[in-house]
C-alpha cells in the first residue's frame, strides 16, 4: 500500500530536458566571465605564492609553477620579518585570535541581550534610546578615534589586547543590536506572552524559548563579526600595541618593508594565509548566512 | 479556582481609551465569554486578566487578590492564544511541561501532570512530535494541555478556535466544554462568534466600544436583548428590525402597514420605534405557525430563498426593508412569489428609533 501511495505521489511522464536556450546561455556567459574577473586575482595570488623567486622573475605572472615549492609559505608563516621580529606572522595569528573571539562573543552576548530587549520589553524611551544606537553607525570611525584614544587611556588600558576587544565590542553593538531587534520582532509575539503566563521571566524567555530559536542569526552575528574583526587593521594598530598587533597589521609589515628585494611569492602566501580564517568560515556557514539575513529583514 | 472581578477596569493608550470603567463579577468555576465586533476591548480586557498589558485604571481581583501589579506568572492563570503559540523547538512533551519546569517542580511531578493532561486531551502518542509535524486541531489541543497541567485558578482563552475549520471548530468547541465540565475552573473566553458564545457560555458578556453593553446567560440575552446592538449581533440570521411609529396601539411602517403593538408593551402615541422580529417568529402562513393568540399577518414579495433542508430561508422586504424569515417544511418558491406571513408578536421587540434601547420593562 505504501508503494502505491509512493507513486502516485510521484510526477509522471519523462523528466522535462534542459534546453541550453538563448537566454541561459547569455546568463552563463555572463556569469563564467564575472566568475573568471573575480578568480584572476586569487589565481596569480596562489601561483605566485608556489613559485621560487627566480621563476617569478620571468615575469609570466599567469603560468602555473614549474617547480612547485612550499618555501614561501613556511617562511611566511614561522620567520618572515615584521618590523624587527622576524618570527613569521605566527605571531599576528595567535594574537589575532585573541582579539577576535573574546570580541565576538562579548559583542554578540551584549547585543542580543539588548536586542531582545528592545524588541519585547518596550521600556520608555527604548524608540529613543534604538535611533541613537543606529544613528552611532553612521559617523566614521576615524571621527571618533582619538576620543577613545583618551578613553582608554584614563581607563589604563592603552595599548592592550582589552582596549582593542573593548573597541571592537563598542562599534560592533549598532549593527548586531539592529540585526537581533528585527530578527526577535519577526518571531510571533504570543510565543513571548505565552512564555509569560507559562511564568518564565527576562532571563528564562531569552534562554529557554528564544535562543534555541535563534540559530541562523547567531550564525549571522558571528559571520559578520569574525570578518570584521579579523579583517580589522585601524583599531588593531592604535589599540592593541605593539607586542599584540593583529595578523592584518603583521601581514601590512611584511609586504610594505621598503628595504630589501620584494618577495612576492612570501608577500602572496602571507596575504592568502592572512585571509584564510574569514574565507573558511564564510564557506562552511554561507548558506546559514543567508537564510539568517533573509529571516531578519523580513520585518522592521 | 478562584473567582474574578473587574471593578471600573479602564485601558488608555495615550489619550484614546479603549476599555472605559468596565464592571464584571465572575464566579468560581463559571464560563464567562467576552464577545463583541473586532476593536471593542475583549481582547485588551483578557490581555488586562493576564498580566499581559497594565491596567490603566480600576482593579482586577482574582480570588482575594488584587493582582494589578503583579506579572503574569504570579497569577496562577493560564492562557491559549488564537495562534496556539507553541515553541516550535520543543516537543509536545517539552510544551506540555513547560510552565512546571519553570517553576522548578520535580520531574516525576512533571512528568505525572503532562501525562495526565496528555491522556484527557487524547495527546499521548503525539507527546515525542514537534509542533510543525502536528495539524491545526492537534496543536490547538496541545494549546489547551500546555493550559491544563498546571491546574491554573483561570483559564483564559483568545479567540483560541478562530484558526480551525469549520468542522473542527463544532469539534474543539465541544472538547473545550467538556474539558471545563471536568476541570471545572473559571474560564474566561473571548471570541468574536456569537455562536462559539451562546454555546460555550454560563454567561455571555457583549461588549461595545470598551464598554460592556449586557450581561446574561445566552438565553436572557438572545430573548431580552437591551438594545439593537445585541438583537442583530446575538442570533443568527439577524433579527430583522422595521422602522415605524406608533398610531393608535399599532406600528405604523413607512409606506402605511399597520402591524399590531407587541402584547404587554404600551408605547406612547408618536413615538418613533423600531419593531425587532426574529427570522424564527416570521413565517409563512401554511408553515407550522407557531399557536398563539397575537399573530398578525404581513403580505410581502419573497426576493431571494435559502433552501437550508429542515427550512428555507426567505428573503423578503416589507416597508422597503429587507426581510428574513424561516419556512419550515419548506416547498419550493420562486423569487418574486406573493406569500402571506405571519408575525409571533408575543416574541417581538420594540427598540427606540433614536437610542436603539429596547422599550421593553
Amino acid at each position: 500500500m505504501t508503494v502505491q501511495l509512493k507513486t502516485a505521489q510521484n510526477p509522471r511522464g519523462p523528466r522535462p530536458r534542459r534546453i541550453l536556450n538563448p537566454t541561459r546561455l547569455m546568463i552563463y556567459g555572463v556569469l563564467i566571465v564575472a566568475a573568471l574577473y573575480y578568480i584572476m586575482p586569487l589565481w596569480v595570488m596562489v601561483m605566485t605564492s608556489l613559485k621560487g623567486m627566480p621563476e617569478i622573475r620571468l615575469g609570466n605572472i599567469f603560468s602555473p609553477p614549474m617547480e612547485v615549492t612550499f618555501e614561501a609559505w613556511g617562511k611566511a608563516w614561522n620567520t618572515a620579518c615584521t618590523g624587527l621580529q622576524c618570527e613569521g606572522l605566527k605571531v599576528g595569528f595567535w594574537n589575532s585570535v585573541q582579539i577576535t573571539v573574546p570580541s565576538v562573543v562579548i559583542s554578540i552576548i551584549i547585543a542580543s541581550v539588548s536586542g531582545y530587549a528592545l524588541s519585547f520589553w518596550k521600556f520608555k524611551g527604548s524608540e529613543t534610546y534604538f535611533t541613537i544606537l543606529i544613528f552611532g553607525s553612521f559617523i566614521p570611525y576615524q571621527v571618533m578615534l582619538f576620543p577613545l584614544v583618551m578613553i582608554c587611556r584614563e581607563l589604563g588600558i592603552y595599548g592592550t589586547l582589552s582596549a582593542v576587544i573593548l573597541v571592537h565590542t563598542i562599534f560592533g553593538m549598532p549593527i548586531l543590536t539592529l540585526l537581533f531587534r528585527n530578527y526577535f520582532a519577526s518571531l510571533p509575539e504570543e510565543l513571548f506572552k505565552a512564555a509569560r503566563v507559562d511564568g518564565a521571566g527576562f532571563w528564562g524567555i531569552f534562554f529557554k524559548v528564544l535562543v534555541p530559536m535563534s540559530t541562523p542569526i547567531f550564525v549571522v552575528a558571528v559571520i559578520l563579526q569574525v570578518t570584521g574583526i579579523w579583517n580589522d587593521f585601524l583599531f588593531g594598530v592604535v589599540f592593541a600595541g605593539t607586542k599584540n598587533w593583529p595578523m592584518t597589521v603583521q601581514l601590512n609589515n611584511i609586504v610594505n618593508a621598503t628595504q630589501g628585494v620584494k618577495e612576492y611569492n612570501l608577500n602572496m602566501a602571507a596575504t592568502i594565509l592572512t585571509g584564510l580564517v574569514p574565507l573558511t568560515i564564510y564557506f562552511i556557514s554561507g548558506k546559514l548566512f543567508v537564510r539568517g539575513i533573509a529571516a531578519g529583514a523580513v520585518k522592521g | 479556582m478562584a473567582q474574578v472581578q473587574l471593578k471600573n477596569v479602564v485601558k488608555k493608550y495615550g489619550a484614546v481609551g479603549v476599555v472605559h470603567a468596565i464592571n464584571l463579577d465572575i464566579a468560581e468555576g463559571e464560563f464567562v465569554v467576552l464577545v463583541g465586533p473586532s476593536g471593542c476591548g475583549k481582547s485588551t480586557t483578557l490581555r488586562m486578566v493576564a498580566g499581559l498589558e497594565d491596567i490603566s485604571g480600576g482593579e482586577v481581583i482574582i480570588g482575594d487578590r488584587v493582582v494589578n501589579d503583579l506579572p503574569p506568572r504570579e497569577r496562577n492563570l493560564a492562557m491559549v492564544f488564537q495562534n496556539y503559540a507553541l515553541y516550535p523547538h520543543m516537543t509536545v512533551r517539552e510544551n506540555l511541561g513547560f510552565s512546571l519546569k519553570i517553576a522548578k517542580r520535580p520531574q516525576a511531578e512533571i512528568d505525572r501532570a503532562v501525562d495526565e493532561a496528555a491522556g484527557i486531551l487524547s495527546l499521548t502518542p503525539l507527546l515525542d512530535r514537534k509542533p510543525g509535524a502536528l495539524s491545526g486541531g492537534q496543536r490547538q489541543r496541545v494549546a489547551m494541555g500546555r493550559a491544563i497541567v498546571r491546574h491554573p485558578d483561570v483559564f483564559l482563552f483568545d479567540e483560541p478556535l478562530s484558526n480551525l475549520d469549520a468542522k473542527l471548530r463544532t469539534q474543539m468547541r465541544v472538547e473545550i466544554k467538556k474539558l471545563h465540565q471536568r476541570v471545572g475552573s473559571t474560564v474566561i473566553y473571548v471570541t468574536h462568534d456569537q455562536i462559539e458564545a451562546m454555546t460555550l457560555a454560563d454567561r455571555i458578556v457583549i461588549m461595545r466600544d470598551g464598554h460592556i453593553v449586557q450581561v446574561g446567560t445566552p438565553l436572557e440575552v438572545f430573548e431580552n436583548p437591551v438594545n439593537t446592538f445585541v438583537a442583530t449581533f446575538i442570533g443568527s440570521p439577524p433579527m430583522n428590525l422595521l422602522e415605524g411609529v406608533i398610531r393608535a396601539g399599532q406600528v405604523v411602517l413607512a409606506d402605511g402597514t399597520a402591524i399590531p403593538q407587541p402584547p404587554g408593551l404600551n408605547v406612547a402615541e408618536g413615538r418613533k420605534v423600531q419593531l425587532g422580529i426574529r427570522a424564527d417568529n416570521i413565517m409563512p402562513e401554511g408553515h407550522a405557525l407557531p399557536p398563539t393568540a397575537h399573530m398578525a399577518f404581513v403580505e410581502m414579495p419573497v426576493i431571494l430563498t435559502e433552501p437550508l433542508g429542515t427550512e428555507t430561508l426567505l428573503y423578503a422586504t416589507l416597508s422597503g426593508t429587507e426581510m428574513q424569515a424561516k419556512m419550515l417544511n419548506p416547498r419550493p418558491v420562486s423569487a418574486g412569489e406573493r406569500m402571506r406571513f405571519g408575525i409571533a408578536l408575543d416574541k417581538c421587540h420594540l427598540f427606540d428609533a433614536e437610542t436603539g434601547n429596547s422599550l421593553r420593562g
